[in-house]
């Protein structure tokens, strides 16, 4: 009896010691904690085809993934060097202020209040989205605004369905929700019949279409009810790790502005060329990487690892791709889109 | 009193005798526990009290008053998006009490009867009761609860099937009986309507329940008393149904059945029982009904073969001697662990969250926390809310075990 309860004392004592020893390793910068460690803990979605995923190999692949790949080849050198932490709506945003990962690349919508109150930073958007409706064909809606009294499956714990409830209670209508946990889930539901309507953001359903076994049975309609930049975030108060990851994300879309690709970055950074910016942007002029405490090479690892913005977005939820998805509002600024990156100077 | 005994020693108390005293030793180790225990939460609570998200947003409830901007699907009260986060919790607190109510009364009826059964001298009843308990005691219930929910919306006809076609020809299924359709997106039934007089229906209703149970007691102290058997059966049914329909049909019919008709999406008016509830229901009711039959059966072999014997000898049937001697008797000892079964019950009702049925964990643990962020006081309230409703279920079923525990005189 005694002895138990000296046992229970040194067991509990031994407890609050690694819990000290953990909260002390929390604060600190992540940019040490990422180089020390040798890995990155990026979070990422539970599957989402062409944004992030693992193939039949296992390899986590996507529009998301790379960002983190870029991260990593940029921070240690590294593309591989990356933990992919799958994470669903609700469970993101605790891992990232807890510190289980690092950042945060899952197709988050960049709100005031999360930006704010959620006490995170945005470092940049990767893809500009809105929120759709999908619904099977034969139930012959053409328009959302005819969807009053339908039964719509939601992912809970998203920016959709707060949308949702003003989309309909703006336009005077009802509706049933049914919130389910993961993308899968709602799916499944959704190909049962057991929901009228799915929806997300339209990247996102259009990715899962692709996936049905007949992706002309559904429908996608034409309303975008809401605004919704996604993008990759980190913890509020780490501003040098913000500055990485954003410039990481603009080093993929200034490469692709200015023509630098994964088969040619390798020879341009070789030797100084005839544009200034590439040079400052692959590091052989200037000290663009020492500013954000990396090597000067750090944007043409990022380069090499996963190719420019443009090459990311082609290989992996482009026209090409079962996906499909064409550039859009994604296109660079110089061919009517929304993507611009600031300058590297 | 020949035997002598040391006369006691007045020394003084000596540091020592804390850990070489019997009679000090257990204080001093408890003491010690107390202090570690006192450390481990000042610990937890300056650990908190240090993280960063706290020390920047504060700690404070006030988020509660904001608007949700979710909706929710069972509203056993009215509710809208616009509503606050404070109505999202209550009627997600509604729908926890909800689910629990339901599962106990079911778990218990399935507990009862399986366990009874598995004690028939039947061999194939007995043998398909165990393998009823032993198969849904020892698999999660959280599978067993998905397995349901994916089963019904896999199993059941779409509701497509009940739609008018756009051709206007006869939809493929109907109704049953006009009131009735099982689809995947429920189980939609009748409802009740209230005219302005309906309320005198309803009370008279719940007059005559009571009038049930004052002719049983009546029937019982007759029977006891004056050794008559007065007719319990006929006359209940009498006094449960007579005023009520006397009073519906002097008032002028004010309550009517509202039958769920077709809309353009699904059927509209009458009332849904969804798949989420269903399955959370059935699969909190068969997976704690096994336990619960275990308990029964546990209870039943408590008491001594001789007292159904005896029962028999008199003449009374087995159905009576179940009961009459032997249940009343084997509640006793079924009854405390039944107040952990439906502790149980009510604490796995968070388990809904998989099925998305809008429980507390699904309002406050699940969307207001996120959608807000205050996951310490969201969590604080959260087990706040457990307890209670855990505290309140003891509480009432103790009440219930003083009454039917051995009176010891």
């Amino acid at each position: 009896m005694n002895k138990s309860v000296f046992l229970g004392a040194v067991a509990a004592a031994s407890v609050g010691a690694t819990g000290i020893a953990f909260a002390d390793g929390h604060s600190g910068s992540t940019l040490a904690t990422v180089q020390e460690r040798g890995s990155l803990n990026c979070g990422v979605t539970t599957g989402v085809p062409g944004f992030a995923e693992p193939d039949s190999d296992g390899v986590w692949q996507g529009f998301d993934v790379a960002v983190c790949r870029a991260v990593a080849a940029g921070v240690l050198g590294d593309p591989t060097a990356v933990t992919f932490v799958p994470t669903t709506g609700k469970t993101r945003f605790t891992a990232l202020a807890s510190g289980e990962i690092d950042m945060l690349a899952r197709n988050t919508t960049w709100t005031f209040s999360r930006d704010t109150d959620l006490k995170f930073d945005f470092v940049g958007v990767n893809y500009y989205d809105g929120q759709g409706f999908m619904v099977p064909a034969d139930l012959g809606v053409s328009s959302a605004t005819e969807l009053d009294g339908a039964t719509v499956c939601i992912q809970t714990g998203t920016t959709t369905e707060l949308n949702l409830a003003d989309f309909f209670r703006v336009n005077g209508m009802s509706y049933e929700p049914v919130p389910i946990e993961t993308g899968a889930e709602a799916v499944q539901q959704y190909l049962a019949g057991a929901c009228d309507v799915y929806t997300t953001d339209r990247s996102a359903l259009a990715a899962q279409r692709a996936g049905f076994e007949d992706p002309d049975g559904s429908v996608i309609l034409p309303e975008v009810v809401s605004k919704e930049p996604l993008g990759p975030l980190v913890r509020h108060g780490d501003s040098e790790w913000g500055d990485i990851v954003r410039w990481t994300l603009n080093a993929l879309i200034t490469a692709e502005e200015l023509g630098v690709t994964k088969g040619n970055v390798e020879e341009m950074a070789a030797a100084p060329g005839d544009n200034p910016e590439i040079n400052r942007l692959l590091g052989t002029e200037g000290e663009l990487g020492a500013m954000i405490g990396l090597e000067a090479d750090w944007a043409k690892n990022a380069i090499a690892a996963v190719g420019n913005y443009g090459e990311v977005f082609d290989t992996n939820i482009g026209e090409s791709t079962a996906i499909g998805l064409a550039r859009g509002l994604n296109a660079q600024y110089t061919d009517g889109g929304l993507i611009y990156s600031p300058p590297f100077r | 009193m020949t035997t002598m005994t040391d006369p006691p020693q007045v020394e003084g108390f000596r540091i020592g005798q804390l850990i070489n005293d019997t009679r000090y030793r257990s204080y001093t180790f408890q003491f010690i526990a107390l202090v570690c225990l006192i450390l481990g939460f000042s610990w937890l609570a300056y650990n908190a009290s240090q993280n960063d998200q706290l020390q920047s947003n504060g700690f404070s409830y006030e988020f509660l008053y904001n608007p949700a901007g979710y909706d929710i699907n069972q509203q056993p009260i009215p509710y809208t998006s616009q509503d606050t986060h404070l109505r999202a919790t209550i009627i997600g607190a509604i729908n926890t009490i909800i689910v629990a109510f339901l599962a106990c009364v079911t778990a218990t009826i399935f507990g009862v009867i399986a366990g009874v059964l598995r004690l028939s001298n039947n061999w194939i009843i007995s043998k398909l009761m165990s393998v009823y308990v032993e198969m849904f005691r020892n698999i999660p219930v959280l599978i067993w609860i998905i397995i349901i929910f994916t089963v019904a919306a896999n199993t059941f006809p779409p509701i497509s099937e009940f739609r008018l076609p756009r051709d206007g020809s006869d939809p493929e299924r109907g109704l049953l009986f006009g009131m009735f359709a099982a689809t995947n997106q429920g189980v939609f039934v009748p409802r009740l309507v209230f005219a302005d007089l309906g309320w005198i229906v309803a009370a008279t209703f719940l007059a005559s329940i009571a009038g049930v149970f004052g002719w049983k007691a009546h029937a019982k102290r007759k029977l006891y008393g004056e050794g008559k058997e007065v007719p319990v059966l006929g006359p209940s049914l009498a006094i449960l149904l007579v005023p009520t329909i006397v009073v519906y049909f002097i008032l002028g019919m004010p309550v009517s059945l509202e039958n769920p008709e077709m809309g353009r999406f699904r059927f509209e008016g009458g009332f849904l029982l969804r798949p989420s509830l269903i399955a959370l229901w059935f699969a909190l009711s068969i997976y704690t009904g096994a336990f619960i039959a275990e308990n029964v059966r546990a209870g039943i072999l408590a008491i001594s073969k001789g007292q159904s014997e005896a029962a028999a000898a008199l003449g009374l049937r087995p159905g009576r001697i179940m009961s009459l001697v032997v249940l009343p008797q084997a509640l006793r000892v079924i009854i405390p662990p039944l107040i952990s079964q439906y502790l149980n019950i009510t604490k796995n009702t968070s388990l809904a969250i998989a099925v998305g049925y809008m429980d507390l964990t699904g309002t406050l643990g699940g969307i207001t926390l996120n959608q807000t962020g205050r996951a310490l006081e969201c969590i604080l309230l959260l087990m706040l809310f457990y307890l209670t409703f855990s505290l309140a279920i003891s509480a009432i079923m103790n009440v219930y075990n003083n009454s039917v525990k051995l009176k010891e005189r």
